[in-house]
């Protein structure tokens, strides 16, 4: 975990005056600054004269700079953190300038993804920002002669109530600097009634810039001198260059070279895929010579994967006994009894991220060190992966983090990131590399691929007296690991060892399935596809019982409880079961709220109109959906109306949490409706956005409802707990529509017209 | 040589006409404000004004951009924030942002046409281009704000 320890003081700091920090809201990007008292790279707030920590700064001038140390790709994290700092130090945010952090692991962990910014920083914030309001407070007591005890703070100013006296942070920041830094306990963190900023939240710091074309992606960063570079990459995972035409690719006006790229040592983790370079004046260019370049590969072992054989390879699979990850009561014993069993059968294929913004990163080699200009979710991995690519220690590399055009966790694998430090220290010139959008789609890290298996038994009203499900999916871990094919407790964690249902006999298995591309996290992750599983199954068991299905999932749940997880190993996301335990209590009281905002019971929906519910835990945040879908004759869908409840705990900012869960629902919809990667002899199949298509403006849900569950609870995760339950409700929807059921993804698969 | 006007600047080219207007205002002129997002005309984060026209420039060659009066997000805002800017900040839209500049560039073709839209032509005049973060309820609500703000 993160601590705050100190920096230097500005005095050590000699001739970096104006040596601006500042990596976004500027076009040409500064260079490395020289090395000095171990910091590599300071900050705004370093370089204040107050700054007791890493993360906060105060000047005389009463300027606050707050550090943003997590990745902005849209949750607008870069402004809700450093607003909690804000709210601690009692700030005027309109006199905050926030500080975007290079890659340094004086800030703790970086990698911004598995939704949990707020949760793992929110303390560490939180203590930020009451240390030097401490020390303000101290520094004019001193000046004042009184006791801090007698004095508080009111916007940005310390005040003495006894005689009316006050000073601003800015008069008292030199004095206050001149203090030690308190101790953790020394140290009060204010009363919920005396919050400001937390809770009632801000529009994001960046708004200005994000609408006027001013915020700098990785798309846009610029340094002089910098060339342009385009890769070919194997078009099978794991190939190698056989041969190439060198010269060609010259005849294009602007292209300077060609350059190899290894091929990955396996396993592959964050490696550069290799393949050839094309370097030229201009990125139209360097695409241009591509074209040309005419590779010739040797695809190797992967050349055989074929996605439709890989399907029945799965679901032969999941018929199959599997690894069992958790069992309660006797399955086989209940099973073997009779009774009236179901079973079902799903699946969902490769997931493409497809951010906005492609993969793309600058890189500038020189003199031994790196420095690295990127779009990335992940910046110490990416120091970590160039560091080990060039040979050169990891203090050589500096990351610098520009906005993220989108990143949904692919930004969390900085192999491209490395590509751009590999070409410039072979080109000796910076190097901008830009991957186009069949690059993105092609040489993904996809979300895997998932076949499962669903039984149950049922008692006279449907209750299910033995439930068995296995899921067999490529897992994440083989990148790390080649031999690895059982899903590792951290995804079968995410909605499938965590049912939460009150069942007696209950087996949970998972089966084994090798990799034949990069499998990596995208929002959610395995929650996708065991969310889809289990709240599909749910409602089917439902209809057939003749149940309400929200009663029904009620009753599945049970009585009000903690889940024991005696036996299963379950991470519960990195969190502690104690913090955060697994209450029934809050999935239920989601699933109730939702019934009632969205009008469950009393909704009169017309002809080709239906709507379904789910819920789902991920990220430790409790969420259901009430999905409404409209399925015209020919098998169109419209998502007239969507109803979300969300459990998160504590909410820093409202507002940029609804968002999450509105953007949650149209990614939901493109998964349903069109997200399917497929190969066929071990090439991807899909390109662009005509193969690979994305919810638009008149697909996506016409109107999102989020309601926020008001909770004293820790701080939980939301960029992605908006997407299980989402999924599966749309797909009840459809069936309460047409009567005809998803057990495929995507929905392109099913006919829902009237015709079929 | 090649002859045209981006955002009131005369301006002057002489390499290769096929290279499409995107990278010749991202690469050669540095006005980055029109993003790069799938180089075929399918996402729309790329959207620039040719002659008051929204144009996908990732698929404008500069041979047809010759003569254009071309108008980019930085244009657009140089003499302070356009209506549909403004509508864009107080409903909140972006989430990343990336595909905004070219979802603005589209309100404003859209809204310079059809100064009142109905649902159906938000739908139908901004369906070209995609969010993936997925901000289209603001998008939509945003133009509406912006058509409320004209007389």
């Amino acid at each position: 975990m993160s601590s705050i320890t100190n920096v230097s003081r500005r005095g050590f700091l000699i001739g970096l005056a104006g040596a601006g920090a500042f990596v976004l809201g500027v076009r040409y990007l500064p260079r490395m600054v020289t090395q000095h008292d171990s910091l590599a790279y300071p900050t705004e707030a370093d370089l204040a004269t107050l700054h007791p920590n890493a993360f906060v700064g105060v000047n005389t001038d009463g300027t606050v700079f707050i550090v943003a140390h997590r990745s902005e790709m849209g949750t607008v994290i870069r402004t809700t953190l450093p607003l909690v700092v804000a709210d601690e130090l009692d700030a005027d945010w309109k006199r905050v300038k926030i500080d975007q952090a290079i890659g340094d692991k004086r800030y703790g962990d970086q990698n911004t993804d598995g939704s949990h910014s707020v949760r793992s920083f929110y303390d560490v914030m939180r203590q930020a920002g009451a240390t030097a309001r401490l020390m303000l407070i101290q520094a004019a007591a001193a000046r004042w002669q009184v006791s801090p005890s007698e004095c508080r703070t009111d916007l940005h100013t310390v005040v003495h109530d006894a005689t009316g006296r006050r000073l601003g942070y800015g008069d008292l920041a030199g004095a206050a600097s001149k203090l030690p830094v308190p101790n953790r306990e020394e140290v009060p963190i204010k009363p919920k009634t005396n919050w400001r900023y937390i809770g009632k939240g801000m529009d994001s710091y960046d708004l200005p810039d994000i609408c006027t074309g001013r915020a700098v992606y990785g798309m846009d960063a610029h340094v002089e001198g910098m060339v342009f570079a385009s890769v070919e990459h194997p078009p099978v995972f794991g190939g190698k260059v056989k041969s190439y035409d060198a010269q060609a690719p010259l005849q294009i006006t602007g292209v300077h070279q060609t350059i190899p790229i290894d091929p990955f040592q396996p396993p592959c983790a964050f490696q550069p895929l290799g393949g050839v370079a094309v370097i030229a004046d201009n990125t139209w260019a360097a695409f241009q010579g591509r074209k040309k370049l005419n590779v010739v590969w040797d695809n190797g072992s992967n050349e055989s994967y074929d996605s439709d054989e890989y399907k029945k390879q799965l679901y032969a699979t999941a018929r199959q006994p599997c690894k069992v990850v958790r069992a309660l009561g006797d399955v086989d014993s209940a099973f073997a009894k009779g009774g009236p069993i179901f079973e079902a059968e799903y699946y969902v294929p490769l997931l493409a991220h497809a951010s906005m913004e492609p993969m793309v990163a600058l890189a500038e080699f020189k003199d031994g060190k790196v420095t690295a200009w990127a779009p990335t979710q992940n910046p110490q991995a990416a120091q970590d992966i160039i560091s080990k690519e060039l040979g050169i220690p990891k203090e050589n590399v500096i990351c610098h983090i520009t906005f993220l055009g989108g990143g949904f966790g692919r930004k969390s694998k900085p192999d491209y990131v490395a590509e751009a430090a590999v070409l410039s220290k072979k080109v000796g010139r910076p190097v901008k590399v830009v991957w186009t959008r069949e690059d993105d789609i092609k040489f993904d890290y996809y979300n895997a691929v998932a076949g499962m298996y669903m039984k149950a038994s049922l008692d006279s009203k449907g209750t299910p007296i033995a439930w068995l499900q296995r899921c067999v999916f490529p897992p994440i871990t083989s990148i790390y690991d080649v031999n690895a094919v059982y899903g590792d407790p951290g995804h079968l964690q995410q909605g499938w060892t965590d049912i939460p249902y009150n069942v007696p006999n209950l087996r949970i298995e998972n089966g084994p399935a090798k990799a034949h591309v990069r499998i990596g996290w995208l929002r959610s992750v395995a929650n996708i596809y065991h969310g889809f599983a289990i709240q599909t199954f749910t409602d089917e068991l439902a209809h057939r019982s003749g149940r309400d299905p929200v009663e029904y999932l009620l009753e599945l749940i049970g009585p009000d409880r903690t889940i024991d997880f005696k036996g299963v190993d379950y991470p519960n996301y990195g969190a502690s079961l104690d913090s955060y335990p697994w209450e029934t209590m809050r999935l239920r009281r989601v699933i109730e709220m939702v019934a009632e905002k969205s009008g469950w019971a009393k909704r009169k929906l017309g002809k080709g109109k239906g709507i379904g519910i789910a819920a789902h835990r991920s990220f430790l945040t409790y969420v259901a959906s009430v999905v409404e879908v409209e399925v015209s004759d020919d098998g169109t869908i419209k998502i007239p109306r969507v109803d979300t409840v969300v459990d998160a705990g504590l909410v820093v900012n409202p507002e940029a949490t609804r968002a999450q869960f509105e953007g949650a629902a149209v990614f939901g919809t493109s998964v349903a409706r069109s997200g399917e990667i497929t190969a066929k002899n071990g090439v991807i199949e899909q390109s662009n956005f005509s193969d690979y298509p994305v919810a638009r403006i008149n697909e996506a849900p016409y109107q999102t409802n989020v309601y926020l569950v008001d909770s004293d609870a820790p701080p939980a995760g939301v960029g992605e707990p908006g997407v299980p339950p989402f999924i599966p409700a749309l797909c009840n929807a459809i069936f309460a529509a047409t009567g005809k059921r998803v057990r495929e993804l995507p929905l392109s698969r099913t006919n829902l017209g009237k015709s079929s | 040589m090649i002859q045209l006007n981006v955002n009131g600047t005369e301006r002057s080219f002489d390499g290769d006409p096929e290279m499409p207007l995107l990278w010749y205002l991202r690469d050669i002129l540095g006005l980055t404000g029109a993003k790069f997002g799938c180089g075929i005309g399918l996402c729309g984060a790329c959207t620039v004004h040719k002659n008051g026209q929204a144009v996908r420039a990732c698929i404008t060659p500069m041979s047809s951009a010759a003569g254009g009066q071309i108008a980019t997000i930085e244009g657009i805002g140089a003499q302070g924030l356009h209506p549909v800017q403004k509508a864009w900040i107080e409903i909140n839209v972006p989430q990343c942002g990336y595909c905004q500049p070219g979802q603005m560039m589209q309100a404003i073709a859209l809204l310079a046409g059809t100064p009142k839209p109905t649902d159906q032509q938000i739908d139908d005049g901004m369906a070209a281009n995609i969010c993936r973060c997925g901000t289209y309820q603001r998008i939509r609500a945003a133009i509406k704000a912006a058509a409320e703000e004209r007389p």
